[in-house]
């Protein structure tokens, strides 16, 4: 019995001028990699009528340092980010949060892009894009724009990107000297959607936080960065006592659900926990306080 | 749709609707039964394939996605040297109880061995997570692996 899948008019963009010039046509889904479409159209949550293959775009394929920054090209697997030295080396987040994502087989064939625009809450390369605050370079045959990554989600699924868009780069400024944390708690440990993922970087200097970025994934109806709790650190003294009333702070920054994965009461312990244990680890390699 | 690619070393030219998924055209239309039809939504790898060498779930691809590259199956890597002493060593280890997965197991430990031949016990596992088996428990499919790369190191 073949899969019965649902039909739709195909097109192949050879280039990324193609690929924008059909875009320009309006409603064209675009097929990166596919590997969240196709479960998609297999459940019935997209039944798309025309599909616009880029996974022929060798172009958006790429990785490059320039002036403290990263531009990742849309089209790169995340398989492929996960070898980059120079991910590993300079966005530790990202890197550590891709090592955690899906299995090798949908590794090879999925895109960064593709994880960012499908923008799922439990999203994991969200977190990280957040925290380093990247901007999407969003193109289409008019031109390009870029936007922050905190605008581009705007709730489960829907981002700012028109249908005559195309995300063409990530551009992702790099942290040095920050104290960088990311942690996936899921239901096991290998190939599993987040319960709650959470990114940390900070900067203690003197005893003093001064600066400090929490993104989380999962926990609201899109990735989000807890500017309540870093507001509440920054600038005070890095102790036990500042973390824990601060942390406490965090119900205002997200708004977790109960789903087959967890209940929100769980997601709002397990988040605090998991911000604790991140604040603390950042004391302690800053040098200070008994943990 | 006019689809083209090299399946086991074979040119393969083929007329396939676009919403054909890679698995039917393999199973199917080609009849290579290798890749097993199992959770159909890329969770449990026993139909994986390897794509110019990199493995992908042959469930979760259209066919028309593989047009111009190089395809290969069980049926393929069963008869190069690496594959058979994969097989021996999955049966000499009693890594294949049912046997349904072993297909799958057997190809992404391929590509795995062929990509990193000094793989670590906790590398092996971190490659093969995309494969599910639920008769052997994992831990004799791991010993397989690890048996086949010390020898393939030497």
């Amino acid at each position: 019995m073949y899969y019965n899948l649902p039909e739709f008019e195909y097109k192949r963009a050879e280039n990324l001028h193609q690929a924008l010039d059909v875009l320009k046509e309006g409603d064209w889904k675009i097929l990166a990699g596919g590997t969240d479409l196709i479960l998609d159209m297999k459940i019935g949550r997209q039944s798309p009528k025309k599909i616009l293959d880029i996974t022929r775009l060798g172009e958006l394929r790429y990785v490059r340092a320039y002036n403290g920054k990263m531009f990742i090209g849309g089209g790169s697997r995340l398989q492929e980010l996960l070898e980059n030295a120079l991910v590993k080396e300079r966005l530790p987040l990202l890197s550590s949060a891709i090592y955690e994502m899906a299995s090798w087989q949908i590794r090879n064939v999925a895109t960064i892009a593709g994880n960012i625009c499908n923008a799922s809450p439990a999203a994991d390369s969200a977190p990280p894009l957040l925290i380093y605050d990247a901007k999407v370079k969003l193109s289409s045959s008019s031109g390009s724009r870029t936007l922050p990554i905190s605008e581009f989600f705007l709730g489960p699924r829907k981002t700012a990107i028109s249908s005559y868009e195309l995300l063409e780069e990530i551009e992702v400024p790099t942290l040095d000297g920050y104290f960088q944390w990311y942690y996936k708690l899921g239901r096991r440990h290998a190939f599993t959607l987040s319960v709650v993922s959470a990114a940390v970087a900070l900067k203690i200097e003197n005893g003093i936080f001064s600066d400090v970025r929490i993104a989380l994934g999962s926990v609201a109806p899109k990735p989000v960065r807890a500017y309540t709790v870093e507001n509440e650190l920054k600038g005070k003294e890095a102790n036990v006592s500042e973390i824990e009333r601060a942390v406490e702070k965090v119900a205002e920054d997200i708004s977790p659900i109960s789903d087959v994965r967890a209940s929100a009461e769980y997601r709002f312990k397990a988040t605090k926990a998991l911000l604790k244990e991140a604040l603390f680890k950042g004391m302690k390699y800053f040098g200070g306080g008994s943990g | 749709m006019k689809v083209s690619f090299k399946l086991n070393g074979s040119p393969v030219e083929l007329d396939v609707p676009p919403n054909e998924i890679l698995l039917d055209t393999l199973r199917f239309r080609l009849g290579v039964r290798g890749p097993k039809r199992g959770c159909e939504r890329a969770e449990c790898g026993t139909c994986t394939v390897l794509l110019d060498g990199k493995p992908v779930y042959s469930c979760n691809i259209f066919t028309v996605q593989v047009d111009g590259s190089e395809v290969n199956t069980i049926e393929g890597i069963a008869q190069k040297e690496l594959g058979k002493e994969l097989a021996e060593s999955f049966s000499r280890e009693g890594a294949v109880q049912c046997g349904f997965c072993t297909p799958g197991f057997i190809t992404t430990s391929y590509a795995l061995v062929k990509e990193n031949p000094n793989a670590s016990e906790l590398e092996i596992k971190k490659y093969l997570e995309g494969n599910l088996c639920r008769c052997t428990g994992y831990k004799k499919i791991v010993e397989a692996v690890k048996k086949v790369i010390s020898a393939y190191r030497k």
